[in-house]
Parts: structure tokens; C-alpha cells; sequence
């Protein structure tokens, strides 16, 4: 499930091919001058949303009224309704479902937020090495990309988790992370190429600055803009990846509160208990939306040329 | 253009050959192998050693990397032993069906992502374009596996219009006549394949807008509207057919994630295909199951995006030519 950074690929393999002028033209049609003002507000709302989800998070011990995996009375409270005295109901094993659902924020958002650090971090050194490099080198690099990004991640996941579960939280995160990061490094690279090709990297390599303070000081910091973007649009994707992989069994383990394993637990017997399946993913959509909503506004207003042609979605 | 295809099929070879090896090397590298248990299941060693010669787990590991990927090339995927048969034989029997709900699937979304999109691009700028970008990502952002159950649950139990999961009427399919049991499948298929759709008609729907908005200033559109074109026939006709060409593209990208999106779909629905028996053998631990639908999977994605990328090389004139 990755659409908005997928969807870049055809464009560029367009470009890559010189057919790009027939299809990306420089023009680009009149939008609606509203929206220059309407991006920021989608932008804060989001950053807004987001900021409160860490915050609960984080004192997710504080906010609980119980602890997550207290069984709290297996007879008398299992499996019911949502009510005053739990808000959103109780499990099969009479845990309170809120509790649970503030718990599992906290390694719903840690994992994903972890994985994307890492695999931005790789892929942004893969791309930099490669663009930086050139050559031959370049277009080993490229061509091992393109063979790692032909393998569904999903079903390269699955396969690794299914045969090492269970596997802790760490390793989880380790292997989200590394699994994440090619379209990262094919994103810089390209960043990378352009930006050595402007006439302030010129310059400086004119002037006999060293190739690594032209990377440092020049490309490094126009290539983390659009990095940030797409580690932003990619925390949506991982939330829900590592939803749908403790939903199949695989994520994180039995115990610990994900949302996604919460979700697990309602899924078997949902036409009788269907508040434990829908709570856990309503938190997912409002989290996953707010990051696709933060990503999309963020960058449209840096990105100028989006600004005129695409749109906040 | 010979060239292209030949690059393109060798291409593809080596990814095929690459999620094998990828595979082989997950099971090599998992802890353990069949035949260690521990506590009271343990093994007499010599009985182990013996299993171990028998089964190949001795020889050495280039040997027995050469061996998997000849078998996997011959279709002998291992035992599944929670099903009691050969997994390619299971694969078999529920590959079709997990085409037959991709294919309905893909037709789906393509219809509803390029009709949305074209209808954005045409009405660009209004509330409808803007109302229609803020569905769409909401769309994008809910995890196809609780859509898939809340469908279930509203429209299979709730309001039973649909029923609740399967392929077919498990009781009466084999007393049904030819248009009957048609009429069954199709049944058990629209929820399932309807969420499948929903979810990657997201993408397509954005990327055709943004397509059609490429081409809409272009001089053979000027043109058009200078001869008095009507700005429906422009979109529809003149606009679209330039900006379907790279979509096409997209239906080779969109297969991992649709592929990827069965997996969850085909459990929430019971859909008896690749994707539900995978999640069973996760849950058996049915090891030669799962990487066998694994690499019958990478096959399929890679199978499908080599002929999206064949069909647009025939679509478009530009490439033809090479």
C-alpha cells in the first residue's frame, strides 16, 4: 500500500526514458488561488494532531485509567460494551480497551517512527553515495535498487517474519526499517544529480572545494527536504504495514498492545464484539491521516512547482 | 523494440531468481530446521543426523541452494504439512482464485480511479475536485484489512445483503446449475473485490488528474479549444487518451500492493485464495506453505508488471519505434 511515493516512479521512469517533455510539460494549468492559503491550515491542524497523538503517548501511563494487560475481572467483565466505567469496552480478557488503545500509541507510533528514522538515514546514505560517486559505481548501485524494489515488501515481510516470529520489538523495528528504504535512496539520488549540476555546487567545485564539503554543505541540506516529506507520508504507511502485521500474527507480540494486535484480538469474533475491531482502527485512520495530510500540505508549501500543479489532496 | 522485450524478459528472470534466493536464505538462516525440537520433543541425536542426511540439511550450502532453486524451477515447493500435500499442488488450486479477485479488483479500480480523476481534472479547482482529493486520502489512509471487516460486518451481518465471507454457498454450490453457481461466486466476490478496488483507486484516481492537468496545456489542446472544442469533449476525448498512456504504467506498480492487499483481504473474507492459505500456514507455521506463496507471489507481481510494461511499450508509438 504505497501509492504517493510509487506514484512517482512512471514519471520518472518517463524522464529516464527522454519522453518526459510529450508528458511533463513546463506549463502548468491555473488552480484555484484559494489554496495558497488553505495549505498552511491543513498544515498546522496536522502538525497539531500529530504533536497531541506523541504527547498521549507518551503519558499514556498517566492518561489510562488502567494498566493495559490487567485482567481486570475475567468473568464479570469480559467482553463488554462500550460504557462510563470503560469507555470503549473490554476485550476477552476483560482488559480495558481504552488503556489498551493509549498503550498501544505508544508502540504503534515508536516502531513506525523508529523504522522510518532508520530507513531514511540508509536510504539517504545509499542515495548520496550513489549520486556523489557516479559511474559505474552509480549504475551498479541503481540496477541493485531496482532487483530490491521488484521484491512486494509485504510479501518479503511476511516471509521474514513468519519464519523468525516472534521476534522482539527491536528487531521488528530493524527490520520494517531496512526494508523501507530504496525509494528513500532513489529520491536523493536524483536530488543528488540535479543539485551537483547547479551552479553554486559549481562553484564550489570551481573554487577546489573538497568533494565532501560540497556534499555536506550543499547537497546534504537540499536533499533532506524532500527526504523529511517522504519519511513523513512514509510513517502512514509503516502504521498501517505494522498494523496489518500483527493483524496476521507476525508483529508485535501477543501481549504488548499495537493497535494492530488489538485489532487481532476483535477481528475473530467481531459480529458479537465489533467495538475491540473498530476502536483500534479508527486511531489508525485519524493517526495514518493526519501524517498523509502533514506530509501532502508540508510539501506543497515547500515545493513551489507542486504548488501550482498538484494540490493539498 | 526487440531489444526492449528481450531486456525486459531477462529482467524479470533475474528478480524471479532473486526473491528465490532471498527466500531460500530466509529458511537457511531461521533458527533451527525441522528436525530440532527441544524439551521432551527432542530428538535422539543419531536419529537427527540420520533425518538431516536424509533430507539434505548436511550437504553443503551452495549444493543445497542449487538443488531449491531447481526445484522451484521444476514447481517443487516443499510439503505443506498442515494441508497434507504438495505445496504446488495447493498453489494450483488457489492461485486462479486469487487472480479471478485481483483481476476483478484491478478492473475496478482502474474504472473508479480514472473516472474520479478525469472528473477532478475536468472540474478542477471547484469544491467538487477539492471534496474529491479529501475522500480519496482518507481513503488512502484506512488499513484495507479493517475496511475489509467493517464492509463485512455492516453489509454481510449487519444488513446481510452480501454473504459473509467465502467463495462459494459452501452447502448448496454443488446442487446449483452453471448460471447458478456464476451467480454464487459473483455474489461472495463483490465485497471482497470492491475493498480490494477502493483502496488502489486512490492512487490511480490522483495520478490521472494529475496526468490529464500535464496534458491539458499542451498545443494540441489549445488547438481544440481554438476550433470551439467543448471543455467536456476536450478532457474526454483529446485530453485522456495522451494521459492513459502513463497509467498504464501504473498497473504494473499498483499489482504489489494489490497482491500485498490480498493477503489481508483474502483472511478478513475467507476468500480461499493464496493469501488465506498463507495466512494459515503463518499460523501453522507452515514454513514450505509460506515461502512457497511468497515466491508464487513474487512471480505473479513480476509476471504482471513485465506485461504492463510490454503492453505500454505497444501502446505508445515513441517507444514502438526503438
Amino acid at each position: 500500500m504505497q501509492p504517493p511515493i510509487r506514484v512517482s516512479a512512471p514519471a520518472e521512469r518517463l524522464a529516464a526514458s527522454g519522453l518526459a517533455s510529450a508528458v511533463t510539460s513546463a506549463q502548468i494549468p491555473p488552480d484555484e488561488p484559494a489554496r495558497a492559503r488553505r495549505t498552511p491550515t491543513a498544515l498546522w491542524w496536522s502538525l497539531a494532531f500529530i504533536v497531541l497523538l506523541c504527547l498521549i503517548a507518551l503519558f499514556a501511563p498517566l492518561l489510562a485509567p488502567y494498566s493495559p494487560n490487567e485482567q481486570l475481572d475475567i468473568v464479570g467483565l469480559k467482553t463488554r460494551p462500550p460504557s462510563f466505567a470503560h469507555p470503549l469496552g473490554t476485550d476477552q480478557y476483560s482488559r480495558d480497551l481504552l488503556s489498551r488503545l493509549l498503550f498501544g500509541a505508544r508502540i504503534s507510533l515508536s516502531v513506525a517512527m523508529l523504522a522510518v528514522l532508520l530507513s531514511a538515514t540508509v536510504g539517504t546514505a545509499y542515495g548520496l553515495v550513489a549520486g556523489y560517486l557516479g559511474g559505474r559505481v552509480d549504475a551498479i548501485m541503481m540496477r541493485l535498487l531496482d532487483a530490491c524494489l521488484s521484491i512486494p515488501r509485504v510479501l518479503l515481510l511476511v516471509a521474514l517474519l513468519a519464519l523468525w516470529s516472534p521476534v522482539p520489538l527491536g528487531a521488528l523495528i530493524a527490520i520494517i526499517g531496512f526494508t523501507g528504504w530504496f525509494e528513500v535512496s532513489r529520491l536523493v539520488r536524483a536530488e543528488v544529480l540535479s543539485v551537483m549540476q547547479r551552479d553554486y555546487a559549481l562553484a564550489a567545485r570551481a573554487l577546489g572545494t573538497p568533494g565532501l564539503r560540497i556534499v555536506w554543505r550543499h547537497v546534504l541540506p537540499n536533499v533532506l527536504t524532500p527526504v523529511f516529506v517522504a519519511a513523513t507520508l512514509g510513517v502512514a504507511n509503516v502504521i498501517i504495514l505494522e498494523a496489518g502485521l500483527s493483524y496476521l500474527g507476525i508483529g508485535a507480540r501477543a501481549p504488548t498492545a499495537s493497535w494492530g494486535s488489538i485489532f487481532f484480538d476483535g477481528s475473530d469474533a467481531f459480529q458479537t464484539t465489533w467495538w475491540i475491531a473498530l476502536f483500534p482502527g479508527l486511531a489508525i485512520i485519524m493517526t495514518v491521516l493526519a501524517f498523509n495530510v502533514f506530509g501532502t500540505a508540508l510539501r506543497d508549501a515547500l515545493d513551489p512547482h507542486q504548488l501550482a500543479g498538484g494540490d493539498a489532496r | 523494440m526487440r531489444r526492449y522485450v528481450a531486456a525486459r524478459v531477462g529482467q524479470s528472470l533475474i528478480v524471479v531468481l532473486l526473491v528465490t534466493t532471498v527466500s531460500f536464505f530466509l529458511i537457511r538462516l531461521a533458527p533451527g530446521d525441522p528436525f530440532s525440537f527441544a524439551g521432551e520433543m527432542a530428538m535422539n541425536p543419531a536419529v537427527r543426523d540420520r533425518l538431516r542426511a536424509q533430507f539434505g540439511y548436511n550437504r553443503p550450502m551452495v549444493e543445497q541452494f542449487v538443488l531449491f532453486v531447481g526445484n522451484v524451477a521444476r514447481g517443487r515447493l516443499g510439503y505443506s504439512h498442515s494441508m497434507h500435500r504438495y505445496v504446488g499442488d495447493v498453489i494450483v488450486d488457489v492461485l486462479p482464485r486469487t487472480l479471478l479477485l485481483m483481476s476483478v479488483a484491478l478492473l475496478l479500480s482502474f474504472v473508479i480511479g480514472v473516472a474520479v480523476g478525469a472528473l477532478q481534472a475536468l472540474r478542477r479547482g471547484t469544491w467538487l475536485d477539492r471534496m474529491l482529493s479529501s475522500v480519496l486520502l482518507a481513503f488512502y489512509s484506512i488499513p484495507d484489512f479493517w475496511l475489509a471487516l467493517m464492509a463485512l460486518l455492516a453489509l454481510g451481518y449487519w444488513v446481510p445483503i452480501f454473504p459473509a465471507g467465502g467463495m462459494v454457498d459452501q452447502i448448496m454450490h454443488d446442487y446449483m446449475s452453471l448460471g447458478g453457481r456464476i451467480r454464487d461466486v459473483a455474489a461472495h466476490l463483490v465485497l471482497p473485490a470492491i475493498t480490494l478496488a477502493l483502496l488502489s483507486a486512490a492512487g490511480i484516481a490522483r495520478y490521472q488528474r494529475d496526468a490529464l492537468l500535464d496534458v491539458l496545456p499542451q498545443d494540441f489542446v489549445r488547438t481544440a479549444r481554438a476550433k470551439g472544442v467543448g471543455e467536456r469533449m476536450i478532457v474526454l476525448k483529446h485530453a485522456l487518451r495522451n494521459a492513459l498512456l502513463p497509467v498504464i504504467t501504473l498497473l504494473g506498480l499498483s499489482l504489489p500492493s494489490l497482491v500485498g492487499g490480498a493477503f489481508f483481504i483474502e483472511k478478513v473474507f475467507a476468500w480461499p485464495g493464496m493469501g488465506y492459505v498463507a495466512a494459515n500456514a503463518i499460523a501453522s507455521r507452515d514454513y514450505d506453505l509460506v515461502t512457497g506463496t511468497v515466491i508464487a507471489g513474487g512471480i505473479v507481481v513480476t509476471l504482471g508488471s513485465l506485461l504492463a510494461d510490454l503492453l505500454y511499450a505497444a501502446a505508445d508509438p515513441r517507444l514502438r519505434a526503438r
